[in-house]
């Protein structure tokens, strides 16, 4: 409080020097009743429009109620201090919906405290604002005031470019104002009337009574969806402002908090993801609305979000404390029976596995039938389940008959490269780590044999019969996108795939030539020692047979790094169309679940038909029938609506999390690609610099 | 590279050190037109001989007109003994140009970006080519100059003077084949005589270690061809994947987008690198090679010549005991005898003196 005292007159001088720019002003005054209006206008304004006083009569209004709720803002202010010790706790359920609406009190009287600075009329309000704080403790109080700063620091850090230097105080003071005006502006003018039927029920409640507030504020919760929002947003801030920072007053670290919320609320992060599954939820939902309203917020996530990436990265890492490595390749069997067996190694300090280091052979039918599995049970969901490495019957013939030679060691290591970054993203994956199946696949000894997999057994041909009727499927079935989201994703991943694929053939190619360039040196640095051999110039004979070494140091470089290239480029652009291979997959469940959605609807209306037509022709026995029929289907119906719903949801979020999840990894990879590069030309450049002497040696 | 850079360096210098010491013949090609598959040079000469009509003088000459030089240098009977320069090899713009018929026919698959550089390539590629070529044929007009008694002879002065074109007479198809025919025999010849025995130490050393050493050289160019070639495919892979990296940054929207674009970058500059590497290696390695590869067939041919010579002193020498048998002719076959004696003598000591040059 002591900061928002301080600040007024400041203010009051920005006031001055923001009414010299009228046109500005003018321009927006205009604009005012538009949500998004820019408000710095009302407080450069000396004389407030009366759009304004119309919200400031509403707030008044709104006063009224807020005195009568006073003596609730109490108990308002005790859910406040609950809520970090709620909040911490997995569940929110109904009780802390209160605090929740609370909070969304407290805010209203963070709406009218600008309202007051500029207008010092509304003394009531101020009332409220002086006793919140004598009534309450101090700890909610600067909840409030957080709540109030972190907004203004919130619009502020996502405008700084957009806005000259002078406005940070403008941006603390007339930004809320925008957001929380703004907003409710909209909202206000309905609210109006919601609060006039609020403030009947609360004065007809007299001095609330806990559930009588509840269920009140309750009621006012629906049409006050921003406000709702407002307050999710702001419940895991103040836990965090409590939490982690004591001066929560200090811009620096709201920073900070800021950009961690944000991502919250707009990401859905599996971080909250996991703790707050039913909080995020709709949030997550609701964040597009919310994000679209103001244009302004929706740009800042995107900011935010590349400074944040990295953070969050170390903490997605710490969340899920699984290591897998697949190590030692060993051939088990003879003939055309053989198999190779991998080692799984899983270092783990999760309490859902019963050993800390898990050491177990799979076959590589295992992992395929581990992947089988999970994309049965989770693919139709909208889960992009990660794909195992495609069985290989050429590589693997060349590993059964047992050639030692280069080809098939490359094969081999590069199959086991790609189990374990497959592995790796399957219990990265906060659902697909809950599975069962993975725990089994990694803790059981013995596993059952997974017969569908063969590529020519009977379970195969049926897959292919059946990827084939998908495929028809596919092309006849023709979704008219509802949400050009989706249509954008989609056209996004088929475009990238498709640059995936031509880099994949390229990076093979190159790796190709590098191999030929090394065998090449090799062959001419064998020539170069002849030719060093029969030349009778020593010097000369001596250069020779010194570039014949570095030649020779040159090859293995080359070879090095076609390894290289295979292994930290290839690989994972082979691992990446894989990937993307499996986003398809799941917008193609996406589309089924519609499908069936659509089906179902034509059959209700079938089914409607024919009892209008029973009706019409007067059949009572049949009638009865049809109409449990219609009650089956129109109840299917719903449930495929909300099937469909709930996969284009869980698709939307699973793509997210894709994209921020291959964003970090491609970076990694590609830097650790780099590097190899760039040791290898250092490498080179120390040859040739170590054979300069000799050379100019014979000049 | 650098010890061929070096190599290439002396060997100019080599040059040119023999030019200043007869400065009284400069020859330079300050000039070369292309039209079509025909190079046309401009020779330019600068002298202070008495046997030249100007001082200085420029005339026009075509790749023909060099071999046909060679050629009469080669079938001079007084110059047997001599190393002659080996002719430059015929210009070759054929793998330049069929690549850029190639990249023409592939050009709908390319990004445009991705074509033009493959382009720029490719015509740097050209202009490679072209100063090669123009390099080996002035090379072969000053080590003539240099040569003490190859600068005297009367069809270069010609070659260098004669201010009209020379429209050499182009080799029919006959002759082209009479040429190829009369390789074969030569090739036959080298293996018969090969069983005449040496008489001189020398020269049986120098033929085994010239044998060996062109063998050598010839499998060192072969490789380092295919090395440069390899150097020139990763180069143009660089370019692929630098324009798909781009197309792929292009329609990146999350922040990957400048750690492509970055890469991208990368590539470029890479393909940058290992295409000056490629040239490097195709104009101071492989050209160097190839350079002397030719030179040591030219000390063969000498070496050839001479054996020739030897194996005719021989078959001479049987000749006259046979006409001292039988009596008859034996003034002729004496005189045969006599001529093949000296020229083979004639022959051993040039040859002698040219290879002791080329090796000091």
């Amino acid at each position: 409080m002591d900061d928002l005292s301080a600040e007024p007159p400041s203010s009051q001088t920005e006031k001055s020097a923001a009414s010299s720019s009228p046109e500005e002003f003018v321009d927006l005054t205009n604009n005012l009743e538009s949500a998004e209006s820019k408000v710095e206008a009302e407080i450069s304004s000396p004389e407030p429009s009366d759009d304004f006083f119309d919200i400031l009569g509403s707030e008044t209004q709104k006063v009224e109620v807020e005195a009568s709720v006073k003596a609730d803002s109490g108990e308002v202010s005790s859910g406040v201090t609950d809520l970090p010790g709620g909040k911490t706790g997995s569940e929110q359920g109904t009780s802390s919906a209160a605090p929740i609406i609370n909070l969304n009190a407290d805010f209203s009287d963070n709406n009218q405290q600008p309202s007051r600075v500029e207008n010092k009329t509304n003394d009531p309000l101020a009332q409220v604002l002086s006793d919140t704080p004598a009534a309450d403790p101090k700890k909610p109080s600067s909840a409030v005031l957080d709540l109030f700063e972190d907004d203004g620091s919130d619009i502020f850090t996502g405008t700084p470019q957009t806005k000259p230097a002078s406005q940070p105080q403008k941006g603390l003071f007339g930004e809320p104002d925008e957001d929380l005006f703004g907003e409710p502006l909209g909202a206000m003018s309905k609210k109006t009337t919601e609060n006039e039927v609020k403030s009947s029920t609360t004065k007809a409640a007299g001095p609330a009574s806990s559930t009588g507030g509840a269920q009140q504020d309750r009621k006012s919760t629906e049409p006050a969806d921003i406000f709702t929002e407002e307050a999710v947003t702001t419940v895991p801030r103040t836990s965090n402002t409590s939490t982690v920072n004591s001066k929560a007053n200090g811009v620096h670290s709201e920073e900070d908090l800021f950009t961690e919320a944000t991502v919250e609320l707009s990401l859905d992060s599996p971080r909250s993801g996991r703790k707050k599954e039913e909080t995020s939820k709709p949030s997550a939902s609701s964040s597009s609305s919310s994000l679209s309203a103001p244009a302004k917020q929706a740009k800042q996530p995107p900011a935010a979000l590349e400074e944040l990436e990295d953070e969050e990265e170390a903490e997605k890492e710490d969340q899920f404390d699984v290591f897998i490595s697949v190590k030692d390749p060993e051939k088990v069997g003879d003939g055309m029976n053989a198999y190779m067996a991998y080692k799984v190694s899983t270092e783990t300090s999760l309490p859902m596995f019963r050993n800390k280091l898990m050491t177990v052979r799979r076959r590589f039918s295992d992992f395929l039938g581990l992947y089988e599995k999970l994309s049965e049970k989770h693919g139709p969901n909208g889960l992009i389940v990660p794909p195992p490495p495609e069985k290989s019957i050429l590589g693997m013939t060349k590993v059964k008959v047992g050639k030692e030679d280069s080809s098939s060691a490359d094969f081999l290591e590069r199959r086991r490269g790609a189990l374990e970054r497959y592995l790796q993203r399957v219990v990265n994956h906060p659902m697909l780590l809950q599975d069962p199946d993975v725990r089994e696949f990694l803790e059981k000894e013995e596993l059952p044999r997974a017969v569908s997999t063969q590529a020519l057994s009977g379970a195969g041909f049926l897959k292919m019969i059946n990827k084939a009727t998908d495929a028809v499927n596919k092309m006849t079935i023709k979704m008219n996108e509802s949400d050009a989201w989706f249509e954008e994703k989609l056209q996004e991943v088929e475009s990238a795939d498709q640059h995936f694929r031509k880099l994949h053939a390229l990076v093979e190619s190159l790796v190709v030539h590098r191999k030929e360039l090394s065998l090449n040196t090799a062959n001419f640095a064998k020539s170069a020692a002849m030719l060093g051999s029969a030349e009778d110039n020593t010097a000369l004979s001596r250069a020779l047979s010194q570039l014949a070494e570095v030649e020779d140091k040159i090859e293995q470089l080359h070879q090095d790094q076609a390894a290289n290239d295979t292994f930290s480029f290839a690989e994972l652009i082979a691992d990446y169309i894989r990937l993307l291979g499996a986003v398809r997959g799941s917008f193609d469940h996406r589309i089924k679940a519609w499908q069936r959605w659509q089906d179902g609807q034509a059959m209700l209306q079938k089914k409607r038909e024919t009892e209008a037509k029973l009706l019409w022709a007067n059949k009572p026995d049949k009638l009865q029938q049809a109409k449990d029929e219609i009650v089956e289907w129109e109840a299917k119906v719903t449930q495929f609506e909300r099937d469909f719903e709930r996969v284009s949801a869980t698709v939307r979020k699973e793509v997210i999390r894709f994209e921020k999840q291959r964003t970090n990894n491609f970076r990694r990879q590609i830097t650790k690609y780099l590097e190899s590069l760039l040791q290898s030309q250092q490498q080179l450049i120390k040859y040739w610099e170590a054979f300069l002497p000799e050379a100019k040696a014979i000049a | 590279m650098s010890s061929f850079d070096d190599n290439n360096k002396e060997r100019l210098r080599s040059v040119s050190v023999d030019l200043n010491n007869d400065a009284s013949l400069l020859i330079d090609i300050p000039d070369a037109l292309c039209e079509r598959d025909k190079v046309k040079f401009t020779v330019h000469t600068k002298t202070t001989l008495s046997s030249f009509q100007k001082p200085e003088f420029s005339v026009p000459r075509q790749h023909e007109d060099f071999i046909w030089l060679h050629d009469t240098l080669v079938e001079t009977e007084d110059y047997a003994g001599l190393i002659i320069p080996p002719a430059p090899p015929k210009p070759d713009f054929e793998s330049p140009r069929e690549k850029m018929h190639k990249l023409g026919e592939g050009e709908a698959t390319m990004t445009k970006e991705e074509y033009t550089k493959m382009k720029q390539e490719l015509e740097a590629e050209y202009l490679a080519v072209f100063k090669k070529t123009v390099q080996v044929h002035e090379v072969f007009l000053q080590r003539l100059s240099s040569h003490p008694i190859l600068s005297k002879d009367r069809n270069f002065q010609i070659f260098l003077e004669y201010d009209q074109d020379l429209s050499v007479r182009r080799k029919n198809a006959k002759e082209m084949f009479g040429g190829f025919f009369k390789n074969m025999v030569k090739s036959a010849d080298e293996v018969l005589i090969a069983g005449v025995k040496e008489v001189d130490d020398f020269f049986e050393q120098e033929k085994t270690f010239l044998l060996d050493y062109f063998s050598k050289i010839k499998d060192a160019t072969a490789k380092a061809e295919k090395m440069t070639r390899s150097h020139k495919n990763i180069a143009d892979d660089y370019i692929r994947l630098s324009a798909t990296l781009n197309s792929l940054s292009a329609e990146e929207s999350t922040a990957n987008k400048k750690t492509l674009d970055h890469i991208s970058d990368l590539f470029e500059k890479l393909r940058k690198v290992e295409g000056r590497v490629a040239s490097d290696e195709e104009l101071k390695l492989t050209e160097l090679l190839r350079y002397y590869m030719r030179d040591i067939q030219a000390a063969k041919d000498l070496l050839y010549r001479r054996a020739r010579a030897l194996a005719d002193y021989e078959n001479s020498n049987k000749a006259l005991d046979k006409a001292r048998l039988k009596g008859k002719d034996v003034s002729q076959a004496e005189e045969h005898q006599q001529r093949c004696l000296q020229k083979f003598d004639n022959l051993s000591e040039s040859g002698k003196k040219e290879l002791n040059n080329r090796l000091g």
